[in-house]
């Protein structure tokens, strides 16, 4: 078994396509939180293979969109001081800031590495003992937790130049604050596999229990996704709402403890900035006394004043109340070579896959 | 950016595994799942294992699967 092939086979999911049909009586709306299901969901084609009245939105799950133009503003700003090398995962560099983006700062000579893994931030630290390097701590909690092992390893190590600008989010608060505005009609959830697999099922249980909502952690292959979507349907029409997992061969009650350990070492939650849905109770981390030294907000830097687009409706487009169709930039002026907005920047980003798939 | 992709354990050295990523040997850190042993598949993101896949899970689901679509 190879966990992939077999989650693809064409006769099974016709056969829970027809069972979702058969099985769905009433107009429903459900949202995918996380980025890497839309990807899927338009690449294997999953929306037009569903009934008219099966509705899917796309939700805030794309750490790159969700991230502040202050943030990338100060990433910026940082690239201009001489002794610092910005270490980040690629998705960040077309990000564009209020005047500026990584990938130009790149271009006018600043050191600017594109790493896979929060390690080689490190292994950039070691190999540049006389300057200060910069990881940018971006993502979910599938990445807080290699972020954690990266800052306790520096710590261990007695690194002092690895510094991180820390723009981490937590999903379910998230969740609660984009089910309490009532903007959208949500009737169920399709849960990130992947955070889940570190945080585990009880942090969504609020769903169910307080807004009365079903909810099914699930996984990226399109059986998985047909699977997830068809036990959303099945409670629905059933009129329960549980938290479920379709992802069991990754996904545990408890999480992965280990990985909840590190996070919980180095990072104590805190209020957060989201693009879009502005700030947020618990749906970031700030660092623990012991870690402090190496958050670069301490750094003495000016930033410029921060700015978007006025006409880039991506914060409405991370809730799910508008449709990328519904900018008047996308296609026109917004597109991948010529990102407005960062929804158009990551590959995960609803415009970007609206833009690839339609 | 969560994305995560199963690979095969073929060898392990102290916290870190190579693992068989569709026929491309990759060095993954075992920091975050250190209970692995070599023929087992891990979920990788960003260079570490985050989790054992449970390939008994992976079975019954893809059977529940195949009951779903049969009996339609």
């Amino acid at each position: 078994m190879k966990f992939i092939d077999e989650f693809r086979d064409k006769e099974i999911a016709e056969g829970l396509i027809q069972r979702i049909r058969n099985n769905s009586s009433r107009p429903i709306q459900l949202m995918e939180v996380c980025g890497t299901h839309t990807v899927s969901i338009f690449r294997y084609g999953i929306r037009g293979l569903l009934p008219d009245h099966i509705r899917l939105l796309s939700g805030p799950g794309c750490p790159v969109c969700v991230t502040p133009n202050e943030d990338i503003d100060l990433a910026i700003a940082l690239s201009r001081q001489k002794d610092v090398i910005i270490a980040t995962f690629g998705d960040m560099m077309k990000v564009p800031g209020s005047t500026s983006s990584l990938q130009k700062e790149k271009a006018e000579g600043r050191d600017i590495r594109i790493i896979y893994s929060s390690l080689e931030a490190l292994k950039i630290a070691k190999e540049n003992p006389g300057r200060r390097v910069v990881f940018l701590a971006i993502g979910f909690e599938t990445t807080s937790p290699t972020i954690a092992v990266a800052i306790l390893r520096a710590k261990n190590e007695n690194l002092h130049n690895l510094f991180f600008l820390n723009s981490q989010k937590r999903v379910p608060p998230a969740l609660l604050a984009l089910l309490q505005t009532k903007r959208i009609k949500i009737d169920g959830l399709i849960l990130p596999g992947h955070v889940s697999t570190i945080i585990g099922t009880i942090p969504y249980q609020f769903i169910a229990r307080e807004f009365g909502r079903p909810a099914v952690i699930t996984g990226f292959e399109p059986l998985d996704i047909l699977q997830g979507i068809w036990m959303l349907v099945k409670q629905i029409e059933e009129n329960r709402a549980t938290i479920e997992v379709q992802y069991r061969r990754v996904v545990h009650e408890e999480g992965n403890p280990i990985a909840l350990s590190k996070i919980g070492e180095v990072f104590e939650k805190d209020e957060s900035r989201w693009r879009g849905l502005g700030l947020i109770p618990d749906t970031g981390y700030r660092f623990k006394e012991s870690y402090k030294e190496m958050d670069v907000r301490n750094f003495e830097v000016d930033v410029e004043p921060s700015r978007e687009h006025p006409e880039c409706v991506c914060g409405e487009v991370l809730q799910g109340i508008k449709t990328p169709l519904e900018c008047r930039l996308f296609k026109r002026v917004c597109h991948p070579e010529n990102p407005i907005g960062p929804c158009m920047v990551s590959i995960e980003g609803t415009c970007h896959t609206y833009f690839k798939f339609s | 950016m969560c994305l995560g992709i199963p690979g095969k354990v073929i060898e392990i050295e102290k916290d870190v595994a190579k693992v068989d990523v569709g026929g491309l040997l990759r060095d993954v850190s075992l920091d975050l799942c250190p209970d692995v042993s070599v023929g087992e598949y891990v979920l990788i993101h960003t260079g570490f294992a985050i989790q054992k896949v449970d390939e008994e899970e992976a079975k019954e689901t893809l059977e529940l699967l195949r009951q779903l679509a049969e009996t339609m």
